[in-house]
């Protein structure tokens, strides 16, 4: 591809090729797990037998989101999909099945020349779709991740082309400072700021590695924006080269992601035939080769220096930070390494400009965060919201509430967050609020509690993640997490006394405080943040009630 | 070549940048605890003792592989930090079986020291009693893993002054163990060659000489830094 006139004239065909209808029907793992491609079969079976091939195309696509209620199929005019297209999108033309089995396919597209469909009909203007705010995810669901067309028709690779011909690095570098993009891998680290510093480092080989590894119980808003758009994040990781001055990129993927893998694989391959990755980008001086790495699927290679480690072949083990990979990373080179759903923010930034992100979210968090809304909760599935939303407006209005009961409490940030009680629900989600309530953003798991729970058995779910996931380099999280682990079993079996209870507060605050990495440093999260909100709840283990004797 | 000044519990100090908080307290009389350190191989960090308090971070620091910065003011020996070590021994004990009593390294053993410096008696954490095997299939040495601690002393020991990289960790967390070769038996491990730098890097009586019995084990660890000046400075005394 040499110039943007080419990249233009893949989009125009492609859009030409289109039908004026798209029925869109997810592939991705979990609807996949309830026949979702029996489903596409027989709308596209249908389309043929119903002699509707000229209107309308049933397609493969990614996450939609609404993953409880998959398979989904949605029905969208093709038009909805051209970047230049302006105006109002008329509800009745768009249609969302649920749940969809293969047999009530067909009449999804019969229903198209009159009459109803068997399916059962979802609601596109539910909160739960409508209170979203789509950025990394705004394609996905509505385009083939298989078809680098269908990326390019929807103005994929324009930002790539904007970075390397109409701005310098170090323009690119400022807008991402400007958006307020921090990182969304865990540690919201600003962006810009880790750009900057790559960038100034010399030397003439450095690398961009995208991190897929993906550990937390529950979450999977990295596979389903890697199985969804592909694109997007390769997108992102060559203009990050570019800006960076890198020309080589790894994805780390972990090895139960074989869709996520096989989708990025066809990717790659698609990029390189349209000269989008590889040598001479557009025809310009920039190269960029992106390699995929798979992962064994250790929770702690998803540490940054461990993740490194693995790549160069050796154990996942975690290593003293400084060096920062920003400065020796990657074979001792100066290493540039974000999420998935951070690289995902890139293209459109560098489309929209820094300043439009900045407008969205909170002073010091800005644009949208993906979350995994799980638990004990009626709508789940994916949801992507802009930053500042409350606790509150996901888990009630978007998420429905509990099935039973009440709402007991909100676990974000998996193994390495906290249990927020619902007291606090009118907390605004942004970094800076749920670390000051004990908890964290983490990678955007999101898991509902009812009052039915018992949060010291939530602790100990954690706690035993952690213990079988810590590497066993340093002494504190490798014999503290199992000492923390058996002193919560012994509080459940009733046995533990005050002192008890103290000692394990104690050994908490070691953990936190001397392991070597984020694993060890926040694996008493869960426990300091139920002791902080539900001490009842221990204190009613005690083999001695506390205050009752002297 | 450029020199910081920064103080180490209270006292001023001036040294040659790229210097190590652990080398700078060391070489000014202040004695940083640790485990995992060895003198001539790299560090890791991984024991935790060394931990110290920095005036301006909210994080402890690992002195053996914390740069001396200019302006730094450093506290080697808190309350705090002195509740954290005991702790850490506490954990090891708890988590091998250590038995002093019947051990080749009783009255020469690094974490024996370590209890009695940081005031440990006993663990207030429960001990395991982890099933761990002995290996004595190498002709002159044996490894005892219950009275392994994990530090990997001997790993890097072999790996980077003997150059035979028999050792290596296997598994994770708990389940951590020292391994030769291809989890093969110690004597069976081509590579060794028997040159005994395991024994003296081990800081436990986890790997022993043979034939040594309770409180025998002595360890030759000058040899070890001789090894290493002589061959970083090319100096062959001792
Ligand atoms: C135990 C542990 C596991 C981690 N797992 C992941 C992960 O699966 N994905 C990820 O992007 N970051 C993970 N991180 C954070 C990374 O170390 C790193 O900060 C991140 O990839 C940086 O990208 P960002 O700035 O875009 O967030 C993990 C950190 C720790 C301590
Ligand atoms: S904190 Fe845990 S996972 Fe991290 S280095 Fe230490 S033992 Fe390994
Ligand atoms: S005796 Fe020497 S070669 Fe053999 S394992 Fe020990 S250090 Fe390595
Ligand atoms: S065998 Fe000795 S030197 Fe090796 S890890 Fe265990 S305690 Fe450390
Ligand atoms: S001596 Fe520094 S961490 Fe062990």
């Amino acid at each position: 591809m040499d110039d943007l006139a080419n990249l233009i004239d893949v989009a125009k065909t492609e859009r030409s090729r289109q039908k004026r209808l798209r029925v869109h029907c997810c592939t991705s793992t979990g609807c996949r797990a309830a026949s979702s491609e029996a489903v596409l079969t027989s709308l596209q079976d249908t389309i043929k037998t119903e002699g509707l091939e000229d209107e309308v195309e049933a397609i493969g696509v990614g996450c939609m989101g609404f993953c409880g209620r998959g398979p989904l199929v949605e029905i969208e005019p093709s038009a909805w999909l051209d970047p230049a297209f302006q105006g109002d999108k008329p509800l009745e033309n768009e249609q969302l099945y649920e749940e969809v089995k293969p047999e009530q396919a067909a009449s999804i597209i019969t229903a198209l020349k009159g009459g109803t469909a068997t399916a059962v009909k979802g609601n596109p203007q539910h909160p739960f779709f409508a209170r979203q705010m789509k950025i990394v995810r705004e394609f996905s669901g509505r385009i083939d991740p298989e078809r680098i067309e269908e990326y390019i028709a929807v103005g994929g690779y324009r930002s790539l082309y904007k970075a390397v011909y109409e701005m310098t690095p170090a323009e690119v570098v400022d807008e991402i400072t400007r958006s307020g993009l921090r990182g969304r891998g865990g540690g919201g680290y600003p962006t810009g700021l880790k750009w900057a510093t790559v960038a100034k480092m010399t030397g003439d080989q450095k690398y961009v590695i995208c991190n897929g590894d993906e550990g937390d119980p529950g979450a999977f808003m990295d596979r389903s924006v890697l199985e969804s758009d592909p694109h997007l994040v390769l997108e992102g990781m060559a203009i990050a080269g570019y800006a960076v001055g890198a020309n080589h990129g790894f994805i780390y993927v972990r090895a139960e992601y074989p869709l996520a893998i096989q989708r990025l694989q066809k990717a790659i391959q698609q990029a390189k035939k349209y000269g989008l990755l590889g040598s001479q980008i557009f025809d310009s001086m920039f190269d960029f080769k992106v390699d995929i790495r798979i992962g064994a699927g250790a929770f702690v290679c998803g540490e940054e220096t461990a993740l490194i480690q693995s790549i160069e072949g050796g154990r996942g083990n975690p290593q003293p930070r400084p060096p920062y990979p920003a400065q020796s990373g990657l074979w001792d080179c100066p290493t540039l390494i974000n999420n998935v759903e951070t690289f995902g923010n890139i293209a459109p930034i560098i489309h929209r400009g820094g300043d439009w992100y900045a407008g969205i979210g909170t002073e010091k968090s800005k644009g949208t965060k993906i979350f995994a809304l799980t638990g004990k909760i009626r709508n789940n599935g994916l949801i992507e919201v802009p930053m500042g939303i409350t606790l509150r407006d996901i888990v009630e209005d978007m998420g429905g509430g509990v099935p039973e009961g009440d709402i007991k409490a909100v676990q974000t940030g998996g193994p390495s967050g906290g249990c927020i009680p619902v007291s606090l629900l009118d907390t605004p989600v942004d970094y800076d609020s749920l670390v000051a309530i004990g908890s964290m953003m983490g990678s955007g798991g999101m898991v509902v509690m009812d009052d039915t729970t018992n949060m010291v058995e939530v602790a100990k779910f954690y706690m035993e993640f952690c213990k079988e996931e810590s590497c066993g380099k340093c002494i504190p999280c490798r014999a503290g997490t199992v000492q923390l682990y058996d002193m919560l079993t012994h509080l459940l079996s009733q046995q533990a006394t005050e002192d008890d209870l103290i000692k394990l507060e104690e050994l908490c605050r070691m953990v936190k405080e001397t392991s070597l990495c984020g694993l060890g440093m926040s694996a008493p999260n869960p426990v300091l943040s139920t002791l902080r909100y539900f001490h009842d709840e221990y204190e009613a283990l005690l083999k001695t009630p506390a205050f009752s004797s002297s | 070549m450029s020199v910081k000044t920064l103080k180490i519990d209270g006292k001023d100090i001036a040294i040659e940048s790229g210097t190590t908080v652990l080398q700078a307290a060391k070489e000014n009389g202040v004695a940083i605890p640790t485990l995992c350190h060895l003198d001539g191989v790299s560090d890791v960090g991984a024991c935790r003792l060394c931990l110290v308090e920095v005036a301006g971070s909210n994080k402890l620091l690992p002195a053996c592989v914390t740069e001396v910065a200019e302006g730094m003011d450093i506290q080697t020996n808190t309350p705090k930090l002195q509740q954290y070590r005991k702790m850490t021994v506490e954990l090891l004990f708890a988590e091998g079986n250590h038995v002093c009593a019947v051990c080749v390294a009783n009255g020469n053993c690094e974490l024996q020291d370590m209890a009695v410096l940081v005031g440990m008696d006993h663990s207030r954490f429960p001990y395991q009693f982890p099933d761990r095997p002995v290996d004595v299939s190498h002709e002159q040495f044996g490894i005892d893993h219950n009275r392994c601690i994990l530090c990997t002393r001997c790993v890097r020991v072999c790996d980077e002054i003997e150059g035979a990289h028999v050792w290596d960790v296997a598994q994770r967390g708990e389940n951590c163990f020292i391994v030769s070769g291809l989890n093969q038996p110690w004597g069976e491990v081509d590579a060794c060659t028997s040159c005994g730098k395991c024994v003296d890097a081990c800081p436990t009586g986890a790997i022993f000489r043979k034939g040594s019995t309770t409180g025998e084990k002595e360890r030759d660890r000058a040899k070890l830094e001789f090894l290493v000046t002589a061959r970083e400075q090319h100096q062959w005394t001792r």
